[in-house]
């Protein structure tokens, strides 16, 4: 598992990719997105040679463009997928603990995160914080919703939903 | 009756765009219960296309009556379907037999009417919505050699449950 972080600018994808292939190695599942300015890759990725092959591959190019490099020997392969079947959306005026609130809350009754984002967003003096979930419960989404319901009466809008996938 | 091999992607025959059916006889009975058969032999598919099973010709089948609290039309055969009118847009994940384990969310019209003909050659009518709906979007997209990994939104890009959000006066996305 690979985790590249830098300042944004066009082409680090294309950098990174390049010089894991040059080396002869593949890859996975990836996440990539950038957040507040800076490039993040979390990128699972597979070579010959294992981690030390890998850190001299990325070496020029993380020297080039100025990006952090972190490396977790991971099992890799073909996996099951979890399929999410809640999603949980969160919207409130911005303060410290929100995340850890509706976290510890859904924890608290099992549940589990498959992926999260969140963004700050709205005037620079009213922000507002905005969070999306989708993960796994094998509770009634009414136990979710109890769990969630001292947040809500704090001013936290909690909405939680199911996702149903249609196979076809 | 037999259980039918499904293609899965990569395979190009997956892409290709499928004939209509002219010709309503024992022999296409006897392939749509063997494409039924199909069906339900593998994991809980609401719906196969002919594609699936390397059989190009416009034949779909859907069946949502096993969800709870979903309008329905029971089992469906549609032969040579067309969607003549469609109506709003909703996002809802979607899996496929021909893509194992990968799902991914995709928009599809929330309402549609459409004609097709039933196995003995007979006109239908429909109108649907919701789960159905989207199923039979879905299978008449093999047809044309679509999958839903063509129409994957990003995983980021959030369109679920705008209406409760506009119903319960709650802030609007912009």
């Amino acid at each position: 598992m690979l985790t590249l972080v830098g300042a944004d600018r066009p082409g680090i994808v294309a950098g990174v990719t390049q010089a894991i292939f040059a080396a002869g190695g593949s890859l996975g599942e990836a996440s990539m997105i950038r957040l507040g300015g800076n490039f993040t890759i979390m990128l699972m990725a597979a070579v010959e040679g294992g981690e030390a092959r890998l850190r001299d591959a990325l070496a020029p190019v993380a020297a080039d463009m100025d990006l952090r490099l972190h490396i977790d020997p991971v099992a890799g392969g073909l996996h099951q997928h979890l399929i999410p079947n809640v999603q949980v959306r969160v919207t409130g005026a911005d303060r410290a603990g929100i995340v850890a609130e509706i976290t510890g809350a859904l924890a608290g009754v099992g549940f589990n995160i498959l992926e999260l984002d969140s963004d700050v967003a709205g005037d620079p003096r009213r922000p507002v914080y905005l969070m999306h979930i989708q993960g796994y419960s094998d509770q009634p989404i009414e136990a979710l919703e109890a769990a969630v319901a001292p947040i809500r009466a704090s001013g936290i809008a909690v909405d939680i939903a199911p996702v149903e996938t249609l196979i076809g | 009756m037999a259980v039918l091999d499904i293609l899965t992607l990569p395979d190009e025959r997956l892409r290709r765009v499928a004939e209509p059916v002219t010709v309503f006889d024992e022999a296409l009975r006897a392939f749509i219960a063997d494409l039924e058969e199909t069906r339900r032999s593998g994991p809980a598919a609401v719906g196969i296309a002919a594609t699936q099973v390397d059989v190009l010709k416009r034949i779909v089948i859907v069946d949502v009556s096993g969800r709870k609290n979903t309008p329905n039309h029971g089992y469906l055969v549609l032969i040579n379907p067309e969607i003549v009118h469609w109506e709003g847009y909703e996002t809802a994940r979607e899996g496929c037999l021909s893509v194992p384990d990968y799902t991914g969310n995709v928009i599809r019209a929330t309402r549609i009417r459409l004609t097709a003909n039933d196995p003995w050659g007979r006109p239908l009518e429909l109108e649907m919505e919701g789960y159905e709906a989207r199923a039979v979007q879905h299978e008449m997209d093999h047809l044309d050699g679509t999958l839903f990994v063509d129409r994957v939104v990003s995983r980021r890009t959030d369109l679920f449950r705008r209406k409760v959000y506009q119903k319960g006066g709650q802030p609007k996305g912009g």
